[in-house]
């Protein structure tokens, strides 16, 4: 079994904007994970250039490419991926940890801000397992961008949601984006996808299609739209 | 990553796994306790043994008369030569690093005193013998210069016989004692020495002039040996040589390559007998250190297994900008911290231990700030190295398998 090279992606060339929200989608396997992680310097492109900022990211040794995630990126997951018999404080002060201009004070404190921000004052003790997937995700959130990152990388935040609650994370990530965060959002569900600026298609990793949504859903207003028959 | 958030992640890592992280400790915690108590047994005996061997009496030169080969075959001591008194007043007038000089002959004899008999050894001797041995009088007097001229039939007695032969609390000074039916008026007792280091009870003897066992009860002018003692421990050396001089001198060099005489002093035999127990110590020690390495051993397993385990958590802590180093750095002190941990427990451990076993066989036992210091050095040394392996392997994961670990 020799060494088979997959070309995950190919040709692709792309400018994301300060400020845009960006829905990527494809089926599995079109390359939309691997632009994702070289999106977040977690992985590298074999060949090609990825600036961040103006600066190529590529020439950074892991130790700087470790401190520009802990900077500049924040990473959402399908799974939540939220440490386990850790609370949710504790995992949203888990950045700062390893930021060491942060005191351990001022650590707590900005945690519990953001965990309140996202509407999880009262449940900061709790460990991940007491928590809904909803919470577990906002928890997540609130971890992602205690940090106030440039950008915002989401890999499927909803696919293991149900409706109400997908359309209550979407309205998060609105919310954050209006107050000028990038986000690059990963979904292979079109309902999702609209409610993102841009919509950028793959396939078999290349870009299919790259369109401009000029009045995407607004998920607060959808909110308040499915929240009219509970109060009936 | 700060140290001190360090420490919390490790706290809580082992908050979470506490039966584990205790099995994982307690291979540590008994081989620091092992190296703590054999320590401190082995300087206990040895402080022991140079305490018998002091109580022989300091600076004893003891002179032996040699063997001759005869035929190839080895003969008895004092098939080459015979020591005589006559050596020993040359010895005496001759050698001035000799401070005390006496000839000793020994025999087995049965003591009676009315309806008590006990078999003891008896020792001719001059009346310097308990002053070479350091050997005070617990009650009457010694023997004079005076009595050994006329083969008095006095003698002074151990503790050993005292207790034997003068069951009921009698005053055995003034007493007479029959030794192999000769009576012999009892004028002193010997203070107590206990046992010697190689076993024999020292008190169980009686001392009577030299010239009284020649006389009376082996009747033949053999000596045994010459034991002297030298004026101090500085020229004992001195007075060993002083003492061939003389020897050689008054019985002629002889030709042979093997000595006439083997002079030994005290120094050989504490030489001797500190070694065997530097030998028993380092094979307790190192077999005390085994047990380390197997603790550390299995410091390594559970680490590598506690790495395995959270691949998850360390991709997520990668994803959020944890170093190689920051993983690196988790993983060493959470196994340097069980080490050190389990070092700690064992110094107390192996402290009880200690005086348990000094309490129980009455051993001198001494705990050593520096096996203290050896088994904690050692538990934060065996942490950092077994601990070195997982760690790596963490701190080298790529994050974005990590992440998908399930």
């Amino acid at each position: 079994m020799g060494d088979t090279f997959v070309h995950a992606l190919r040709s692709v060339d792309l400018d994301i904007k300060k400020g845009e929200f960006v829905a990527i989608m494809g089926a599995s396997g079109s390359g939309k994970s691997t632009l994702l992680n070289i999106l977040g310097c977690l992985d590298k492109p074999s060949s090609g250039i990825y600036t961040f900022e103006g600066v190529d990211v590529q020439a950074f040794d892991p130790e700087h490419l470790a401190v520009h995630r802990n900077r500049k990126i924040g990473f959402v997951f399908q799974s939540f991926n939220l440490l386990p018999r850790t609370t949710a404080l504790e995992n949203v002060e888990l950045p700062l940890i390893y930021n060491p201009d942060i005191s351990r004070r001022v650590a707590r404190e900005k945690a519990s801000k953001a965990l309140a921000a996202l509407g999880l004052k009262d449940r900061s003790s709790h460990f991940p397992t007491q928590l809904s997937g909803g919470q577990q995700q906002r928890a997540a959130i609130a971890r992602a961008i205690i940090n106030d990152p440039v950008l915002l990388l989401a890999d499927e935040p909803t696919g293991n949601l149900d409706t109400q609650t997908s359309i209550e994370i979407m309205a998060v990530f609105q919310q954050l984006n209006q107050r000028g965060m990038t986000i690059v959002l990963v979904t292979h569900e079109t309902d999702i996808a609209e409610y993102a600026g841009r919509t950028i298609r793959f396939r078999d990793g290349k870009i299919t299609s790259d369109t401009i949504v000029h009045c995407p859903r607004l998920a607060h207003e959808m909110l308040i739209q499915t929240a009219i028959p509970v109060n009936e | 990553m700060k140290l001190d958030s360090v420490f919390r992640v490790v706290f809580s890592s082992f908050a979470r796994n506490k039966v584990r992280s205790f099995l994982t400790t307690l291979g540590i915690i008994i081989g620091v306790a092992a190296v703590i108590t054999m320590f401190s047994i082995g300087q206990g005996s040895k402080e022991r043994v140079a305490a018998d061997i002091a109580s022989l009496g300091t600076n004893t030169i003891i002179v032996m008369p040699g063997a001759l080969n005869q035929s190839g075959i080895r003969q008895v001591a004092g098939t080459a030569s015979r020591l005589t008194e006559d050596d020993v007043a040359a010895i005496k007038s001759q050698c001035g690093a000799v401070q005390y000089v006496s000839p000793e002959v020994r025999t087995a004899v049965q003591v009676k005193y009315g309806s008590y008999n006990w078999r003891t050894q008896m020792n001719g001797v001059y009346p310097d013998f308990i002053n070479i041995r350091n050997w005070p009088l617990e009650s009457g007097r010694g023997f004079t210069d005076a009595e050994v001229r006329s083969a008095a039939k006095v003698c002074l007695i151990g503790q050993t016989l005292a207790t034997n032969v003068f069951p009921d609390q009698i005053d055995p000074v003034g007493k007479i004692i029959k030794v192999q039916n000769v009576p012999f008026t009892v004028i002193g007792t010997l203070s107590s020495k206990g046992q010697t280091a190689m076993g024999p009870d020292q008190d169980d003897c009686i001392l009577v002039p030299f010239s009284t066992v020649q006389k009376r009860i082996i009747r033949s002018s053999f000596v045994g040996v010459i034991i002297a003692s030298a004026a101090s421990s500085e020229v004992t050396e001195e007075a060993r040589q002083e003492i061939y001089k003389v020897l050689d001198l008054r019985h002629g060099n002889s030709s042979e390559s093997v000595s006439q005489y083997t002079i030994g002093t005290q120094t050989d035999l504490s030489n001797t007998a500190e070694k065997t127990s530097k030998t028993l110590g380092m094979l307790l020690v190192s077999i005390a250190f085994v047990s380390l390495i197997v603790g550390g051993i299995g410091i390594m397993n559970i680490m590598l297994v506690s790495v395995t385990e959270r691949t998850r958590e360390i991709g997520i802590r990668m994803a959020v900008g944890a170093r190689e180093r920051d993983i690196m750095l988790q993983f060493l002190v959470e196994a340097t911290t069980l080490s050190v941990a389990g070092g700690i427990i064992g110094i107390l451990a192996g402290a009880g231990a200690s005086i348990l076993v000094s309490n129980i066989q009455g051993w001198p036992v001494k705990i050593s700030m520096l096996s203290i210091a050896l088994g904690f050095g050692f538990s934060a040394a065996i942490g950092i190295f077994f601990g070195w392996y997982p760690a790596q392997k963490a701190a080298a994961l790529n994050p974005i398998e990590a992440l998908r670990y399930e």
